[in-house]
């Protein structure tokens, strides 16, 4: 019987195949501080996808579409499974949009973005390895680079 | 073609057609065409210095039967008072047909031109796209070389910051063309753009000395080191009189170079190059009326 490394749980998310290295910055995005109830999280487990994996497991509490975006950010072979009564009702894999609106922060201190109230637009030129273009500076961020907006 | 109503904001929103039918109406502009824009009025916002965009976008309107309106200094508007890009657009797509935007602030064009329900052309915005400068870059080439294809382009001087060469450098992509970028490594080319225009099959050299490749080319296009864009003041000592082309230069260049220009300059061309038939940049820099011109009528839809 394989292991479990992390308690089922009854209703929530599971958030797998994320890059161990990224976990958690990832866990970071979602703002943990404001969740309710348990969250569980496990990192360097063995992937024959990835390699080194992590996995997030958060109680009584289903992620939104904006809250995947932002994991696809980081983690582009991600999945998000939806539990209900200790059942996978749902599976999402993870999918970047052509753009991120209102996710990403534009770090470019001349960016018109730093220096009014606007909503953030960026393209998404490349997804793996990332690459990302701020709509009004044009600057070019890569994976590590990117500052991904909290609540 | 239809350019009614669009705005001019970044050397990425043109295909290889638009600009060659810019090129094509900035030619017919070299014509007088006293009463083509008889009536409407061109708002010019200017958040920074500007001598060259400013006095030949306003030229260009007149010469076009137009009317100009505006200011050139930000302290003289309620932007001083804290009042934002989106809300003075507001205001001046009520007094205006036509917006000609520059600001230090990068994206500030992009913001105009969603606010304005009225043609925004980006007069600069901070190191980021100067549309208008590509385009009366690429008019000139095209103008003294009688084509663009083939011609092998050296850039000069400051890679990194320069908005122009960025723009250029992609604009010309659509053409085959050589590229060498002559600059000390801390102010070469960004990375990405040599991978972009690789990627577009252009041949990219990088070198720090001008005499090294000067034999093969057939433009020059030199910028200035630009102190205002250096974040460390240290680092601009470092490397502002990093090239200085004289008279010598002659001894190594093909008969028939051009030497460009964004101007303003400061000392990178000694003036005892500019008698000589190298020197372009002073009609360079006068090319930017027919092109701003077009530019105008263009966007106005009367470019007929």
């Amino acid at each position: 019987m394989k292991e479990r490394r992390i308690p089922a749980i009854k209703d929530g998310t599971v958030i797998d195949h994320l890059p161990s290295r990224d976990t958690f910055r990832i866990i970071r995005i979602l703002n943990p501080q404001e969740f309710k109830h348990p969250i569980n999280l496990a990192l360097n487990l063995n992937s024959k996808k990835i390699g080194s994996k992590g996995v997030i497991k958060i109680d009584s509490r289903f992620l939104t579409q904006s809250e995947v975006n932002k994991i696809a950010i980081l983690a582009p072979n991600a999945t998000v499974s939806i539990i209900k009564n200790y059942k996978t009702t749902e599976k999402i894999q993870v999918k970047l949009p052509e753009e991120l609106v209102g996710v990403l922060n534009c770090t470019n201190p001349v960016c018109i973005t730093s220096k009014e109230v606007i909503i953030s637009k960026f393209k998404v030129l490349r997804e793996k390895p990332l690459e990302v273009k701020c709509h009004y500076c044009e600057r070019v961020y890569g994976k590590d680079e990117v500052e991904i907006k909290g609540k | 073609m239809n350019f009614k109503g669009r705005d001019i904001i970044s050397v990425r929103d043109f295909s290889k057609s638009d600009l060659l039918y810019i090129l094509k109406i900035a030619k017919e502009m070299e014509k007088e065409k006293p009463k083509l824009l008889d009536g409407k009025i061109l708002a010019t916002l200017f958040f920074e210095p500007s001598t060259r965009t400013r006095l030949s976008f306003e030229s260009a309107m007149f010469r076009l039967g137009g009317k100009v309106l505006g200011f050139s200094d930000e302290k003289v508007t309620s932007v001083k008072k804290g009042e934002t890009v989106w809300d003075t657009i507001k205001m001046a797509e009520c007094y205006s047909d036509v917006i000609v935007i520059r600001s230090p602030v990068e994206g500030s064009a992009r913001l105009a031109a969603e606010a304005a329900s009225i043609p925004v052309i980006n007069g600069g915005d901070g190191a980021n796209q100067h549309p208008t400068q590509m385009l009366l870059d690429l008019y000139t080439i095209q103008k003294i070389k009688k084509k663009i294809e083939g011609l092998k382009i050296g850039f000069l001087g400051d890679l990194k910051y320069g908005r122009t060469v960025n723009s250029l450098a992609i604009a010309l992509s659509f053409w085959k063309v050589e590229m060498y970028f002559i600059a000390p490594d801390a102010l070469q080319m960004p990375e990405h753009y040599i991978k972009e225009l690789r990627e577009k099959g252009i041949k990219c050299h990088k070198t720090s000395d001008v005499f090294e490749v000067s034999q093969k080319l057939d433009i020059l296009y030199v910028t200035r080191i630009q102190q205002e864009r250096f974040p460390d003041p240290l680092e601009y000592e470092k490397y502002k009189n990093a090239y200085r082309l004289d008279i010598t230069l002659l001894d190594h260049i093909k008969k028939d170079l051009k030497i460009m220009h964004p101007l303003p300059r400061v000392g990178e061309i000694n003036a005892e190059l500019d008698d000589t038939e190298h020197a372009v940049y002073f009609e360079q820099a006068a090319n930017g009326v027919a092109v701003r011109k077009a530019l105008l009528a263009l966007v106005l839809g009367e470019e007929k």
